[in-house]
């Protein structure tokens, strides 16, 4: 014991022992997360896995069923409608938001725009009001009634009023309206930042071969705004993959076929049904939906890239 | 009228864009200015055809009637005790683990790394279920602890953390500072951490964000009023049989000005962090 103290403290700034302590030191810091981890995230996700195949109700014994979660699962009609709809109001929640979302930065990236801040800050300001509140708010303008408030606009056009709230695609449209409003202005602000990041020699450059604006647009800000884009494509996938609140807060307690997604689905069969074992098959079947959409993401965008 | 003929392009495409602009401006306010006049709005005036469209007398009526409903300040105080605690804990707890990973030699480093980063690609409802029996073993049910320490893992904030040190804290620093006899923590304190306010901004401000408007996991384990986050309670709102929507909305708004004054204040810093974040990824 004394040998080693004596030993620490005469290579006290030698470079072996300077190394251990760094070592300690870096495992020391990087542990919280590992052991978070562990407890919080790990562990639960293999459970996950092992409930998958077991039937259990959170409280008694569990009992081994083998694929019967899977099966069940895949067989729910309810099952298919949520993936149907979660598929639905991505393309119609997502896809716009990206679109419009280049089309804004560019608008506010272009040089002759006075009040530039006050432009981005208000277009951004959707992003920063809560989901819940977000969700009450449009639930409230999509009322179904003559009164509701995008009911009284399209009665100006000559619009019978629209039952938002219980028709196939009024449920779908008023929960992705919600969703490309909150998330349009987030997008901006991304791509805005990749259109600042092109150099503007490029610009330049161009302008002096005689290059049109379509042309600078294909050949210099597309190309230079793929990573980009390919960010916002993949991080607003998995986001609408995840949708949860909007439909929760707009459809309520019903889980209304109309506006059910997976997430919601996997909710309800857990805390509502008391029914572990096909929530746990469920979450495993959107973990391996995400894999596969990101897999396809990723192979387009290098497909892309060459 | 004075302008040359050759700008008149130029300005026809610029109207455009201002048009374009101030559309997109309108669209993006106008739920939020509706909001507020409901919140001063009786219910009669929304559901009456057509809604009212500027602000009336029924602010304080209407805000009585929530906290008549919900526990609104309480709820209020619970979000901001648990955001703010898990931030603290978040910054804290990343900058070491990414002053780790920057400045340290250590077996394994970059496999733990990578580790980390891939955690990030997991839909968390994967483990929502058994993370729910975790937090019903230990008793948490109810309790702000069950939001705050599982919201300490932030993958991305150690990522985040690591390339900011690695990039702004200089290895000369470091090991001068070493040399001198100081501790490795009173290098990360003394050294890294002053370094870093910047990078503790941006990572503070999408934390506690993060945190403040999470729903389904405080859905699944607060269950009694009395431990509420402002995002559940805010669903007692709509629960009621009679919608009475200007006392809805009342709710909503208020919850929704902290947000927004916090946004205000910080705005300038919130939209360079994203932009910073955008480029660096």
């Amino acid at each position: 014991m004394s040998r080693t103290e004596t030993s620490l403290k005469t290579y006290k700034k030698s470079s072996l022992s300077e190394k251990t302590k760094e070592a300690i030191s870096g495992y020391l810091y990087v542990s919280p997360f590992f052991i978070l981890f562990a407890i919080f995230g790990l562990f639960p996700i293999l459970f996950s896995f092992y409930l998958g195949f077991q039937k259990w109700n959170g409280l008694g014994e569990m009992e081994y069923v083998g694929l019967q979660n899977f099966k069940w699962v895949l067989t729910d009609k309810i099952f298919w409608t949520s993936l149907t709809n979660t598929l639905i109001m991505w393309v119609l929640g997502t896809l716009p938001q990206l679109l419009i979302g280049i089309i804004l930065a560019y608008a506010l990236n272009s040089a002759l725009i006075k009040m530039k801040s006050f432009f981005r800050v208000s277009i951004f300001m959707p992003y920063v009001t809560s989901t819940v509140a977000v969700a009450i708010v449009f639930g409230i303008m999509f009322n179904s009634q003559e009164f509701g408030l995008f009911n009284v606009i399209f009665s100006w056009f000559g619009v019978e009023p629209i039952s938002w709230g219980t028709s196939w695609w009024g449920v779908k449209v008023a929960i992705s309206t919600m969703v490309f409003w909150r998330w349009v202005g987030y997008n901006t602000i991304i791509y805005l930042a990749g259109l600042q990041a092109i150099p503007n020699e490029l610009y330049e450059a161009s302008q002096i071969d005689g290059a049109t604006i379509r042309q600078k647009i294909q050949y210099i800000t597309i190309p230079m705004l793929r990573p980009i884009i390919i960010l916002t494509v993949f991080t607003s996938t998995i986001g609408a993959l995840q949708l949860f609140t909007e439909p929760l807060i707009y459809i309520g307690r019903t889980y209304r076929e109309e506006g059910i997604t997976v997430v919601l689905y996997l909710y309800r069969e857990a805390f509502s049904n008391l029914s572990f074992g096909p929530a746990s098959a469920a979450a495993i079947i959107l973990f391996i939906i995400i894999i596969i959409i990101s897999s396809i993401n990723v192979f387009i965008a290098n497909r892309i890239g060459r | 009228m004075s302008e040359k003929v050759g700008s008149k392009k130029v300005s026809i495409s610029k109207m455009f864009v201002y048009a374009l602009l101030a559309i997109a401006t309108f669209l993006s306010i106008f739920p939020l200015y509706w909001m507020f006049v409901m919140a001063t709005n009786h219910n009669s005036a929304i559901n009456s055809v057509p809604p009212a469209f500027i602000p009336g007398a029924e602010l304080v009526t209407n805000f009585v009637k929530v906290i008549e409903t919900i526990d609104f300040f309480g709820a209020i105080w619970n979000s901001l005790i648990v955001s703010t605690v898990t931030t603290i804990g978040v910054l804290f707890l990343c900058s070491l683990a990414g002053f780790a990973f920057a400045k340290f030699e250590f077996k394994g480093k970059n496999i733990l790394f990578i580790f980390i980063l891939v955690t990030m690609m997991i839909p968390p409802q994967l483990g929502l279920i058994p993370q729910y029996f975790i937090i019903t073993k230990l008793d948490w049910l109810n309790d702000l602890k069950a939001i705050i320490v599982p919201g300490l893992i932030d993958a991305f904030g150690i990522f985040w953390m690591r390339q900011y040190i690695s990039s702004n804290v200089p290895d000369e620093l470091v090991d001068a500072a070493k040399i001198d006899g100081c501790t490795n923590f009173r290098v990360y304190w003394n050294i890294a951490v002053p370094v870093i306010i910047p990078a503790f901004a941006t990572l503070a401000i999408i934390r506690f964000m993060y945190i403040w408007n999470d729903f389904l996991w405080p859905l699944v384990v607060l269950r009694e009023e009395s431990s509420f986050t402002i995002q559940v309670a805010l669903r007692g709102l709509i629960d009621n049989y009679v919608r009475d929507n200007g006392m809805i909305l009342s709710g909503t708004f208020w919850a929704t000005v902290p947000l927004i004054i916090v946004f205000l204040l910080l705005n300038r810093l919130f939209i360079q962090s994203l932009t910073e974040g955008a480029v660096k990824s």
